[in-house]
């Protein structure tokens, strides 16, 4: 790597770590209901939305009720997208004329989007019109998340508060999740980008006559092109911000209208772990010990940097077969590593670095087309996903996924030393035990599972376009995605059938609502407990060492549920590779 | 009392306990006993599944070659039979103990009496017969029937038989010392009980039920660590059970290699789930049990030895278990123109008759520090005044002169009354006395003219017992706060509180302040832990999570307590806190372990299972293991022995040391973590190797 690409690496993580601590405490302030004086005048709409809709801000909800509300929500916004989805050939804003969606794939994009997700069984400029990206999928965009963020918040309470039964009120964290944090960061990110050159328009698709001849896939000249356009800018920035993930174009961000410049890739790669990152300051603000946050953000950081080492050491090299036949090595840059897949305007390091963090969050938005990576480095997003979507993770669900490990380690380090675990004051039992098991675990029934059903379907040969052990490591990292809500594609694994569709929307529904449902419960007991002041007996959770059995623990869960999966796949076809030298 | 009392050491591998458990470990075999255990009932269903292959191996159709799945299944088989034999080994150590008890617990013909008294008419009963309520009388070389509260009498008790120690304890009726256990020996004089506990319910019979394991029900902190095995086990379970499909499209797909085989797939199971930590989890909690029984503490529920572990606060009675019993004349403070053996003199006088311990210290004092030797009250015709309410003094009265000891604003008050002077000198000692924590007592004396004259101050002390501080320390370390409780005033226990370096105290305390006290820590989220004999200590034992009672208490305090100490020792408590985070450090260890022990087994196996699939995944077989059969083999068999190599540590508890939780956990995390890490690796390896050489392989 050469000194420009360290520094772009340095200056990635350098300026996330940066932004961490303003918007950590800016997201604090506003979730305990203490806005700055800057956003003071967003207070008004605040008051109106809760007018409009009936809500009493002042009620506080058990965590069956906050429960509620959000299933309530996503319900709602369910039947909503479906219904865009095999309405919109009726309805208007669709310039290109495009018909209704098949039910199997309106089903797995509603449930897909509605759980953060943003899984695409479809091609967006060729399958979507204009009102469904902006009214259905931008709006579950914003949706989705803010109700991560909301659980998250309820969360913190049931570690802040003392012998209560209430967590908050779901619709008030809701709105002020959307109004204060996602609406303004958003749309301050989709001006820079249209700047930059993000399409933003509703006009027609434009036909243009192509600058180059070439040949279309029949072998017969092309002579004109169709250039897909929309309200792109808008649609991207809550994409990256909220984790979601789902492109306005089928190529996602490798698309030039999509992702035009450096600037605005690493605006957009920035955008992924932004919110992620900040909250865990935030957490550490709102239960009055900022190190508890900064524990968790260091063992997040670590893992991704591990991670990225790992996708970069891989991708700066070629495969064996490319370099005997001279492709690896650039008659300008000299040797080039894997550039298969991989856009020119990026390399190796950009494409790997947001490859590392579009999995570790659980975005899924891509630059460069994982597929292509080599065995090893298509292992990193791979694995990344299967840890549960913990290293910084979707907004809000990372953090708490990250926090259901915590009372694990907790609970076993509790032990060692000879105590009933505690975590920030709180005493962890049989019941939080139950629940962050079931958290940890129905992710990995939902990829294991799922995995095992698809490869045994009488059809599966026609979705794998790669021999094996690629062709498994396609359906794996296919069920990996949905499983983990991450929503980003192997490329080249053909999942929009009707089995597909309903298994990998399963997959997403299950992994989605059987987490945020044990980390709700887990936040009402957790709040009706007493809190136990801490003594030199007890554990202390921001320690290096403590920080070291984290990662110890999220790592070794991965590892040992999914490395005999990952042998017949990626370790495989690594061996091979290597073999093949 | 302040050294650790000679706990009953028995050796970890008895003779006779191995042979029971030998037997119980087949015994425990039934389904219907492992399908408590989450993690062993797979590997039953394993082992018999594996069996069932082996079976139909033999036909010539099976999956793999018959010797090969009969190997692992016998080491299924292992598995199980270890973990029964843990478990067995734990509760054969109880039983031994309940045997010992059970000799207590013969049947006496006793005499019942119509009424409380020693003259009553004496009905023989035999003792299951005796009902609570029933009054019976107890000679001197008789047997205490069952429990009971003296009503009538005096005598010595041989309690060896419950408590292990044979120096006999004097049982009287009233105050904290009336109760009687069933099963003990009266030695001298006689006893009249009134009987408190029906047959069956006594203490002994408690004890027995106890140490067998017959009671003994999962601990809150056993039920969620079983939760987490639990999982654990299911997600092996998917990983395992997914392979199957995934190696068949696999096969399938690329047309070359075999499919996984089904034993293949159990010995990966049984390898992968925490069989470890599974196996030996019941023989942890029982031997929690057993090793507070060796402390001579007998603790009612596995609930109270986990929370012992959990102590925040730990509440010490002053008297008895932060300093020796009773204040002590450490010195003799003249007052002006008064000599120091004329004070000292006097004191001795004033305190001749005076059989308090106090008194007797004073005496004592004089003798050594200034020759004055005792002498017979009657001999130099004193008349002896004792201490009343209301004069608050006593003393002497020989030949016309009148020596009174006793409060300052008594014997100024008596001073004045016979025109004397209260100096003031005299005054200021007092108060610098008092401010140290001691106790002033002043010596009057009233000559033969009637007038008065002060003669000094004796200081009288509470003594630290020797080696307190440091048990404090300890405490402090594992962060344990500790808070005195005296009956004396603030500034009497502020100085000993220092003395002794307890972290608080609470003077001037009522059964109600008490009581108080322990509630407002419960509310601050802290859990109590204190120990009591006396029956107004009895709500606070109540109250408390930890409630140590004194076997030499009353029955109040020992129905109200969650323990028992038979030795009576009050600072107990800090060996029963050990043992409570010895039990859950043990289980926290062996979790890591046996998780740990999972990487070197997917080196051993995984490459194995899957290398005729796709060849170049030998190069995972970093252990160099000769063939993927011996591969499965040595980590089946490792996994099984390890078990075995483990039950001494199950049984002992792993070594605790009080130290911070961070230094405790890196401690640890170092054993147990990397050690369990390392280790399978050399040990399948060398199982391997033995195999090779065996020509099993």
């Amino acid at each position: 790597m050469s000194v420009g690409e360290w520094t772009q690496v340095l200056l990635y993580v350098g300026v996330l770590l940066l932004c961490v601590r303003p918007l950590g405490a800016y997201m604090a302030a506003v979730y305990e209901g203490d806005a700055p004086r800057g956003v003071r005048f967003l207070a008004p709409f605040e008051r109106l939305i809760y007018r409009a809709c009936g809500v009493k801000a002042e009620v506080e909800m058990s965590w069956k009720q906050y429960a509620g509300a959000m299933l309530l929500l996503h319900v709602v916004g369910f039947v909503v997208l479906y219904g865009l989805q095999r309405l919109q050939g009726m309805l208007p804003l669709n310039p290109a004329g495009l018909g209704a969606i098949s039910p199997d794939s309106s089903f797995n994009t509603a449930v897909s989007f509605v759980t953060n997700t943003n899984w695409q069984g479809y091609g967006g400029e060729t399958t979507m019109s204009h009102l469904t990206q902006m009214a259905g999928l931008t709006t579950q965009n914003f949706l989705s998340a803010a109700a991560g963020m909301a659980m998250l918040v309820a969360l913190i309470r049931g570690f802040v508060g003392r012998q209560t039964a209430s967590v908050g009120n779901f619709w008030v964290d809701l709105t002020r999740s959307t109004l204060y944090i996602l609406m303004p960061l958003s749309i301050v990110l989709a001006l820079v980008l249209v700047w930059q050159g993000v399409v933003q328009t509703l006009d027609p698709y434009v036909t243009i006559s192509p600058a180059r001849s070439f040949f279309g896939a029949d072998g017969g000249g092309v002579s004109e092109q169709r250039l897909a356009l929309g309200p792109a800018a808008s649609q991207i920035a809550i994409k990256q911000l909220g984790t979601n993930g789902g492109g306005f174009f089928n190529a996602n961000s490798a698309h030039p209208f999509e992702n035009p410049t450096p600037l605005s890739n690493f605006l957009q790669c920035l955008a992924i772990l932004l919110i992620p990152a900040a909250l865990c300051h935030t957490f550490g603000r709102m239960v009055r010990d900022t190190r508890q946050g900064w524990a968790l953000l260091a063992a997040m950081t670590i893992v991704f940097i591990g991670f990225l080492g790992v996708g970069l050491w891989a991708e700066s090299r070629p495969h064996p077969r490319a370099a005997e036949m001279g492709l690896s090595t650039s008659p300008v840059d000299g040797p080039i590593g894997n550039m298969e897949g991989k856009e020119v305007r990026f390399g190796v390091v950009n494409s790997v670095l947001w490859a590392t963090a579009t999995t570790a969050a659980s975005n899924g938005s891509v630059n460069s087309m994982h597929d292509s990576f080599t065995p090893l480095g298509g292992l990193v997003p791979m694995v990344l996903m299967q840890l549960g979507e913990v290293i910084f993770g979707g907004v809000g669900s990372g953090l708490y996924g990250l926090l259901l490990f915590v009372l694990v380690t907790v609970f076993i380090a509790g032990l060692m030393v000879g105590r009933t675990p505690e975590y920030l004051g709180k005493k962890i039992e049989a019941f939080e035990m139950q629940m962050a098991s079931i958290g940890v675990l129905v992710p990995c029934l939902c990829v294991l599972i799922g995995t095992a059903i698809a490869v045994m379907l009488p059809g599966i040969g026609a979705s794998i376009t790669n021999p094996l052990p690629h062709g498994f490591s396609q359906v794996l990292y296919a069920f990996s995605s949905a499983g983990n809500n991450n929503g980003s594609a192997f490329a080249g694994f053909g999942a929009n059938t009707p089995a597909h569709n309903l298994l990998l929307g399963l997959a997403m529904l299950l992994a989605r609502f059987w987490v945020a449902i044990p980390v709700l419960a887990i936040a009402g007991s957790l709040a009706g407990k007493k809190h136990v002041p801490a003594s030199s007996g007890t554990l202390p959770t921001h320690t290096p060492l403590f920080i070291a059995l984290l990662i110890g623990v999220v790592l070794i869960v991965g590892a040992l549920t999914f490395v005999p999966a990952l042998a017949l796949g990626p370790i495989a076809e690594q061996v091979e590779m290597a073999g093949v030298k | 009392m302040t050294t650790t009392p000679q706990t009953k050491v028995r050796p970890l591998f008895d003779w006779p306990i191995v042979r029971r458990a030998l037997l119980e470990s087949v015994r425990k075999l039934d389904p219907r006993h492992q399908v408590r255990n989450p993690v062993m009932f797979v590997v039953l269903v394993g082992a018999v599944l594996t069996l069932g292959l082996f079976v139909h191996a033999l036909s010539g159709a099976g999956e793999e070659s018959p010797t090969f799945i009969l190997g692992i299944s016998l080491w299924l088989w292992f598995t199980l039979l270890f973990a029964n034999f843990a478990e067995a080994m734990a509760e054969g150590r109880g039983k031994a103990q309940a045997d010992s008890l059970r000799k207590a617990r013969r049947e006496i013909m006793a005499k019942r009496l119509a009424a409380p008294r020693r003259d009553s008419v004496v009905t023989a009963t035999p003792s299951p017969s005796l009902r609570k309520g029933d009054v019976v009388l107890v000679d001197a070389g008789g047997f205490v029937p069952l429990d009971g509260e003296v009503v009538v009498g005096v005598a010595s008790v041989d309690e060896s038989a419950v408590t292990g120690e044979s120096a006999p304890v004097i049982r009287e009726s009233g105050g904290d010392r009336s109760a009687v256990t069933g099963g003990t020996r009266v030695l001298s004089d006689w006893l009249i009980i009134r009987i408190t506990a029906n047959p069956g319910e006594s203490f002994i019979d408690r004890m027995i039920g106890l140490v067998e394991g017959a009671r003994r029900q999962k601990t809150p902190n056993e039920i969620a660590l079983n939760i987490l095995l639990a999982a654990m086990t299911i997600i092996f379970l998917v990983a395992v059970a997914t392979l199957l499909p995934f190696s068949l499209f696999t096969v399938r797909a690329l047309g070359r290699g075999e499919v996984v085989t089904i034993t293949v797939l159990a010995a990966l199971l049984v390898c992968l789930i925490p069989t470890t930590i599974g196996g030996l989890l019941s023989a942890i909690g029982i031997a929690g049990m057993d090793r507070m029984i060796q402390a001579n503490v007998i603790a009612l529920s596995g609930r109270a030895v986990e929370a012992a572990g959990d102590v925040d606060t730990l509440l010490l009675d002053k008297t008895g278990t932060i300093t020796l019993g009773n204040r002590q004349a450490t010195e003799f403070v003249p007052a002006e123109g008064v000599g120091i053996e004329e004070l000292a003199d006097a004191a001795q006088l004033a305190s001749l008759a005076d059989e308090t311990p106090e008194g007797r210290s004073i005496v004592v004092l004089a003798k050594q520090k200034y020759g004055l030797r005792g002498r017979e009250v009657e001999k130099i015709h004193a008349q002896f005044v004792p201490f009343t309410a209301q004069s608050r003094m006593s003393g002497v009265d020989m030949n016309g002169i009148s020596i009174r000891k006793g409060a300052a604003d008594a014997v100024q008050r008596f001073v004045e009354s016979q025109q004397g002077r209260f100096p003031l000198a005299v005054c200021e000692v007092v108060e610098r006395i008092a401010k140290q924590g001691g106790t002033p007592l002043v010596v009057a004396t009233v000559d033969a003219g009637g007038k008065a004259r002060v003669l000094g101050v004796i200081h009288l002390k509470d003594i630290v017992k020797g080696g307190i501080r440091e048990r404090f320390a300890r405490l402090r370390q594992m962060g344990i706060k500790t808070i005195m409780i005296t009956g004396d005033n603030p500034l009497t226990a502020a100085s000993i509180a220092a003395e002794a370096g307890v972290d608080d105290f609470l003077a001037e305390a009522t059964p109600e302040a008490k009581l108080r006290l322990i509630r407002e820590n419960q509310a601050g989220g802290r859990l109590v832990a204190m120990c009591g004999d006396g029956t107004n200590d009895a709500p606070a034992l109540a109250q408390a999570d930890v409630a140590v009672a004194m076997n030499t208490g009353t029955q109040a305090a020992k129905e109200a307590g969650n323990m028992v100490d038979l030795d009576s020792n009050p600072t107990k408590l800090i060996e029963v806190v050990e043992i409570g985070k010895q039990l859950l450090i043990t289980r926290g260890s062996l979790t890591t372990f046996s998780i740990a022990n999972d990487v070197s087994k997917y080196f051993a196996i995984i490459p194995a299972a899957f290398v005729n699939t796709y060849p170049a995944l030998g190069t995972l077989n970093v252990m160099g293991l000769a063939t993927p059969r011996s591969a499965i083999l040595s980590a089946v068999i490792f996994n099984a022995i390890i078990i075995v190599f483990l039950i001494p540590l199950a049984l002992r508890g792993v070594q605790y040391k009080p130290a911070k939780a961070s230094a405790l956990l890196s401690r640890n995390l170092l054993i147990y973590g990397l050690g369990g890490l390392i280790v399978p690796f050399i040990g399948i390896k060398l199982i391997d190797l033995l195999l090779v050489a065996m020509r099993l392989a």
